[in-house]
């Protein structure tokens, strides 16, 4: 039995703001299902008792000086921005309904 | 000998002495860049002018007697993942086609200011995801070794650059492999320091707990002395080891193996790994012994699970990281046409702007990390990340340095892997372990294998911070397989 369904796929790509095409879908959900079928044999290794690594690193609240330092300017901050105005980065509306 | 045929030590010291300018050096590559790379497709950004301009720069400095370091004058290619304030950006995707960063990678500035020109940008697989550069936005880039076949991944544009005389040095990022593979099969050394020696501050982010920045060259020297130009703390780095960078360029002129302890993974081996490179390794670690290295077998029984922990951990922190492409401040946006909703713009752009495998490890990471999976997955994943870690700990109690070979295959045909995830993903068996467990690796040339006369790596993993052993170890082989070869394993490569 497979893992992954199309319909599987098609609520991942909603949830990773993804606008999958048909075809997509049917060709992620064969391949991410073979996928997860290979990587879950992590589950063949006992490790209730061991403790998890987010990092190979021991660090924790790496902190620097609290100093004021150079920025980007607010031209150099919007340089890359696909809208622009006022200053500001113009993005479509984020509400559902018009206000 | 030419001037793209010396190494970046020479280089460097012609120019300092004055003997060569670095507007010499730097044309000389670019003539070559001219003349290969139309077949090679190393760089996915190439500006003379800029380079030429900095290159003007270094010599009014040394002409001044400023005291640059030893690579300046050097030209150098970046991955095209590091942040350049003068070149554009684009990770080999898409969604940051044309982009142009408003400031350096800590990386790209350190290289900057020791005096180092910047040739250009090199391809890569998108977002630094894959093994073959094949995944890349702008086309793949070919095996100078032979054109139908994959120069390595993620990093193929640096590998392919270095080894096609193009640049004598470049830099790449090593996640799963992506410095170590590359180099390994165009014969090449590269090396992964360990996770923390060199920053990300400017790196474009894949999983964060894994990208490493380090060096390309075409010899051990070369790749120590870059490593050292670019190494030690940064503040910007939070995860930046705050403690003086191993001494790479010492140990790369020691290349002494007298009495180390040498451990052969018991794990990488057999099934799956063509005979031909198995051969190479072996050959490799008779050398060792001779060269009074005392050898053992180590037993590293979690290694066969890091490559399932690490394809859940990386997607995972991927499926984080790659958010922040959301068409709103910088980059692509697509279907903005005043009726759409920022969220509608948001999927629209992704799915316009990225390419199969990025959707792929995207929506696998959001799997591994959803409720009712995490802990199966992503938890699990985590404690064999540990598990691994323990496995390195106690091999390093044993041995000095760990090695195996660096692929289990030489450069596979464009094409072969391109829609067969799983078969892509097996590249980087060897090399996940250390980015896992956060330690040094190296790849050097031990030869060709007999079936394909393809380039074969030999990988030495040393602890944590031990970066210098993998430079020692390195350059001794080095030296050895070079006094029997009667030169680099390069001088065997066709003529381009």
């Amino acid at each position: 039995m497979s893992a992954i369904t199309r319909d599987e796929v098609a609520h991942l790509a909603r949830l990773s703001r993804l606008a999958l095409a048909d075809d997509e879908l049917d060709h992620f959900a064969a391949q991410l299902d073979q996928i997860v079928g290979a990587v879950a044999r992590v589950s063949e290794v006992a490790a209730d008792d061991i403790p998890p690594s987010s990092h190979a690193l021991p660090l924790t609240n790496v902190f620097r000086p609290d100093e004021l330092r150079p920025s980007l300017t607010p031209q150099e901050a919007l340089s890359g921005a696909p809208a622009v105005e006022e200053d500001r980065f113009r993005v479509p509306r984020i509400l559902g309904e018009e206000a | 000998m030419s001037l793209i045929h010396k190494t970046a030590a020479e280089l460097g010291r012609l120019v300092a002495s004055g003997e060569v300018s670095a507007v010499d050096v730097t044309q000389a590559h670019l003539d070559r860049i001219a003349q290969v790379d139309g077949e090679v497709h190393a760089f996915l950004h190439v500006d003379a002018e800029v380079a030429l301009a900095q290159a003007r720069r270094v010599d009014e400095r040394i002409a001044r007697g400023e005291s640059l370091g030893p690579l300046a004058g050097v030209p150098i290619a970046h991955k095209d993942v590091f942040t350049t304030a003068d070149m554009p950006t684009t990770a080999g995707s898409k969604i940051l086609e044309n982009w142009r960063p408003p400031y350096d990678a800590t990386v790209t500035g350190r290289l900057r200011e020791a005096g180092l020109v910047i040739l250009g940008k090199t391809n890569l697989d998108e977002f630094a995801m894959g093994s073959s550069t094949e995944n890349s936005a702008y086309g793949p880039t070919r095996n100078p070794w032979d054109l139908n076949r994959i120069p390595g991944g993620s990093s193929g544009g640096s590998s392919a650059a270095v080894s096609a005389y193009e640049a004598p040095l470049s830099t790449g990022t090593d996640t799963g492999g992506s410095i170590r593979q590359p180099a390994a099969v165009t014969g090449i050394v590269g090396m992964k320091p360990t996770y923390g020696g060199s920053s990300r501050y400017g790196l474009i982010a894949f999983a964060s707990s894994l990208d490493t920045p380090g060096p390309f060259a075409r010899n051990v020297l070369d790749a120590a002395l870059l490593q050292a130009a670019f190494s030690g703390h940064d503040p910007l780095d939070s995860t930046s080891i705050d403690q003086p960078v191993p001494p790479v360029v010492e140990a790369a002129r020691q290349a002494d193996v007298a009495g180390m302890r040498i451990g052969v993974v018991k794990e990488f081996g057999g099934e799956g790994y063509q005979p031909g490179v198995l051969a190479r390794f072996h050959e490799a670690v008779e050398l060792l012994e001779s060269l009074g290295a005392k050898v053992f077998e180590v037993s590293c029984p979690t290694f066969g699970y890091a490559l399932p922990a690490y394809y859940l951990i990386a997607p995972s922190e991927c499926s984080s990281n790659l958010a922040r492409f959301d068409a709103m401040r910088y980059g692509l946006r697509v279907g903005d046409d005043g009726t759409r909703s920022a969220e509608e713009v948001m999927a629209l752009t992704r799915a316009a702007g990225f390419g199969p495998e990025v959707k792929r490890r995207i929506m696998l990471g959001t799997y591994a990390l959803s409720s009712g999976y995490y802990d199966a997955y992503y938890g699990q994943a985590q404690k064999v990340r540990t598990l691994i870690s323990r496995d390195f700990d106690a091999a390093f109690q044993q041995v000095d340095v760990l090695v195996s070979p660096t692929t289990p295959t030489t450069a596979f045909p464009i094409g072969e892997r391109a829609d067969d995830p799983m078969s892509m993903y097996l590249a980087d068996l060897c090399t996940i372990p250390s980015n896992l467990a956060g330690n040094a690796a190296i790849s050097v040339p031990c030869g060709l294998a007999d079936e394909d006369g393809l380039p074969v790596g030999l990988q030495i993993m040393a602890p944590v911070l031990g970066d210098d052993r993998c430079y020692r170890v390195g350059a001794a082989v080095e030296q050895a397989f070079e006094s029997r070869w009667g030169g680099p394993l390069l001088a065997k490569a066709p003529a381009l």
